[in-house]
């Protein structure tokens, strides 16, 4: 009985967690290659909007999910044009990017608003799912959830364990030296934004199409920014944005809970945890971090025009 | 195919100028096709986004109205995003400035005898509620160094909840039949009106006389040329011996300073009393603002002006044709990013280079 408790509440807490998965191992591929992308938010949330829209439309969540990464990339390819392509300034460009997926996807959801679709589906797997305790952890997610987890453990293998992982991490470490190698900076760093931007539609489509199942205006609710935030804490390692994630999730979770059970504390103070709590994050990481130096990619933000 | 930038040894100036017209015009091209996709006239649209809000003395005012808080958030953001410090959490510093001169406005509700200092304290109360709501993200950059982007970003949030909790709670009108709104202040806690009958109030004079103060300070003192230079060059700032830390807390506390301001000129002029949302995103879109206006005062007035026109035009469009406010965001967000994108031109040769692999071989 109090096993099923503790797994009911670890499901939540994943599926809390995986959005915040999903837009941070994309935004830590694009920061590793040293493209700094504030518009996560704006992907994501146009990424949410256009995958509902599609769902709806197709009847079908697997097109609804694609489109949902479809949109996401769309929008990085014009982040990347500017960035990467035309040498512009990554933090305005990121904002901006992040304004118009807002506006975007409030034009793409107007007709949306008040609708609902079943939540994607859940494995099941005779006796497997069933299994007490672990069961419905292990083997009965959405493919989101399966999905999220295969890429952190993909991107960590690619990051770390192949040749263009080691081009990505050097590119994004100094691109000067790496383009006087002959490496291709601007395409490879055009491929991660468009990677990241796949990533964050597809935490937009996990939102809109498993989490909450409708499209609401707002509804990512910050998320892009906790995203964006988890990679820093993380240090630019995939396995610790995962586990980051799960904390925000936890701490997700337990506000819900909080809120539900009333312990006297405004609704408001608790909705502000979240936020408060990557503050803290941040300022705890800093603290530990203070005579190692930065574990940041060294070119992270920089521009970068190929000298000939 | 290739694209090749060559930096140019001068800005072109002529560019620097041309530049955000030229975007802008895209920028209205591009709204035209998405207009025409939606099913209404684009020139219909055009007028009624950019000609007929010119046309009336109230929509004139209006438009006066919306570019007053945006330009006061946009020069105070200037000066951080010339120092290349990134405040992104303006909309926090609006909403805590509003909150805490409002405040006074609340606390001073029904006070008799004499009351012209009401107004300057809610002022000043605002100012420095913003400013230190700023010094937040700033100091945690200086000590720690803490991404500055994140967790301004992060305060935005705590501060509409702080707002949304305080209006709903202690602040309440207790005789407002539990409406989530504080009382409507007093004569003396208002911003007065410019003209009898008339919206335009004083936060329009205020948010001028910051521009015009902005422009002196950039252009003529020692600290204005601090911070243009810890922008356009660090390591000579390091060498001229300007310090960072003193930089950083004091732009962030300008701008901090600026979006509090504007944030009790907003509640005390326009709405008068505290209420669960005091801005309809006015801190993002100043960032908007700052870069369509080259991030130098004069020409930030302008693209607020521009802004606001484009505000007041979508709330028209919304009404008469129908389209979505979130069009106007939408284009708002595409300006920025062609901005940014024409920018290139200032500072770049811009080549498309046929054929090959970037030529980086020795020449």
């Amino acid at each position: 009985m109090t096993l099923d408790i503790v797994q009911m509440v670890l499901v939540t807490v994943l599926a809390a967690a995986t959005p915040l998965i999903l837009a941070g191992i994309g935004e830590l591929v694009a920061e590793r290659s040293g493209v700094l992308n504030l518009g996560v938010e704006g992907m994501m949330i146009f990424g949410a909007a256009v995958s509902f829209a599609v769902a709806v439309q197709t009847g079908s969540t697997l097109l609804g999910a694609l489109a949902g990464a479809g949109a996401g990339l769309l929008l990085a390819a014009l982040f990347g044009i500017l960035t990467v392509g035309l040498a512009a300034n990554q933090v305005a460009s990121g904002l901006s990017l992040t304004i118009l997926g807002l506006g975007l996807s409030g034009l793409v959801g107007a007709n949306y608003v008040g609708m609902k679709r079943d939540p994607a589906p859940h494995l099941s797997l005779p006796g497997l799912t069933d299994l007490p305790g672990i069961g419905r952890l292990l083997f009965g997610q959405d493919a989101f959830v399966y999905t999220a987890i295969a890429l952190v453990a993909a991107v960590s293998w690619f990051l770390w364990r192949t040749r263009a992982g080691l081009t990505l991490r050097a590119i994004g470490d100094d691109h000067v030296a790496t383009h006087a190698l002959g490496l291709k900076v601007r395409k490879v760093r055009f491929l991660s934004v468009l990677f990241g931007g796949a990533c964050a539609g597809l935490g937009g489509a996990y939102l809109a199409l498993a989490y909450t199942p409708f499209w609401s205006p707002g509804m990512t609710a910050g998320r892009g920014w906790i995203a964006l935030a988890l990679v820093v804490f993380a240090s630019w390692r995939p396995l610790r944005v995962a586990a980051g994630a799960l904390l925000f999730g936890g701490a997700t979770v337990l506000q819900l809970h909080a809120q539900a059970a009333g312990l006297g504390l405004p609704g408001q103070f608790l909705s502000a945890l979240p936020y408060l709590a990557t503050i803290l994050a941040l300022v705890l990481l800093s603290l530990g971090q203070r005579h190692g130096g930065s574990l940041a990619p060294a070119s992270l933000g920089r521009v970068f025009t190929p000298s000939r | 195919m290739r694209l090749d930038l060559v930096p140019r040894t001068r800005r072109s100036p002529v560019l620097d100028i041309l530049s955000p017209a030229l975007a802008f015009v895209a920028a209205v091209l591009i709204g035209g096709l998405a207009v025409a996709g939606l099913g209404v006239s684009p020139g219909e649209a055009f007028v009624t986004y950019f000609v007929t809000p010119l046309s009336e003395i109230w929509s004139l005012q209006e438009i006066a109205l919306k570019a007053a808080p945006l330009a006061l958030i946009a020069t105070g953001l200037a000066f951080c995003y010339r120092a290349n410090l990134w405040n992104i959490g303006a909309e926090g510093q609006f909403v805590v400035g509003g909150l805490a001169g409002g405040w006074v406005g609340v606390a001073t509700h029904g006070t008799g005898g004499f009351t012209l200092w009401i107004l300057p304290a809610m002022l000043f109360a605002g100012t420095l509620a913003g400013a230190a709501y700023a010094m937040i993200p700033a100091v945690l950059k200086v000590r720690l160094g803490v991404s500055e982007i994140l967790t301004s970003l992060m305060l935005v949030y705590v501060a509409q909840l702080l707002l949304d909790y305080m209006v709903r709670g202690p602040l309440r009108d207790p005789a407002g039949y539990n409406f989530p709104q504080s009382v409507g202040f007093d004569g003396a806690a208002r911003l007065p009106y410019l003209m009898e009958g008339e919206t335009l109030h004083a936060g329009v004079v205020i948010a001028f006389l910051a521009v015009v103060l902005a422009t002196v300070v950039l252009a003529r003192t020692l600290f204005g040329f601090e911070v243009r230079v810890v922008g356009a060059s660090p390591r000579a700032a390091r060498f001229a011996g300007f310090s960072d830390a003193r930089l950083t807390l004091a732009v962030f506390a300008i701008s901090g300073g600026a979006a509090g301001l504007a944030g009790i000129v907003e509640v005390a002029g326009k709405i008068g009393q505290l209420q669960p949302e005091i801005s309809p995103g006015y801190g993002f879109t100043a960032i908007i603002v700052a870069f369509l206006g080259r991030l130098s005062p004069p020409g930030i007035l302008i693209a607020a002006l521009v802004i606001a026109l484009t505000t007041i035009g979508g709330e028209g469009a919304q009404i008469d044709l129908k389209l979505p406010l979130d069009l106007t965001r939408a284009f708002q967000g595409l300006l920025l990013g062609l901005v940014l994108g024409a920018d290139v031109f200032a500072g770049y040769h811009v080549r498309l280079v046929p054929g090959g692999p970037s030529g980086r071989a020795i020449s």
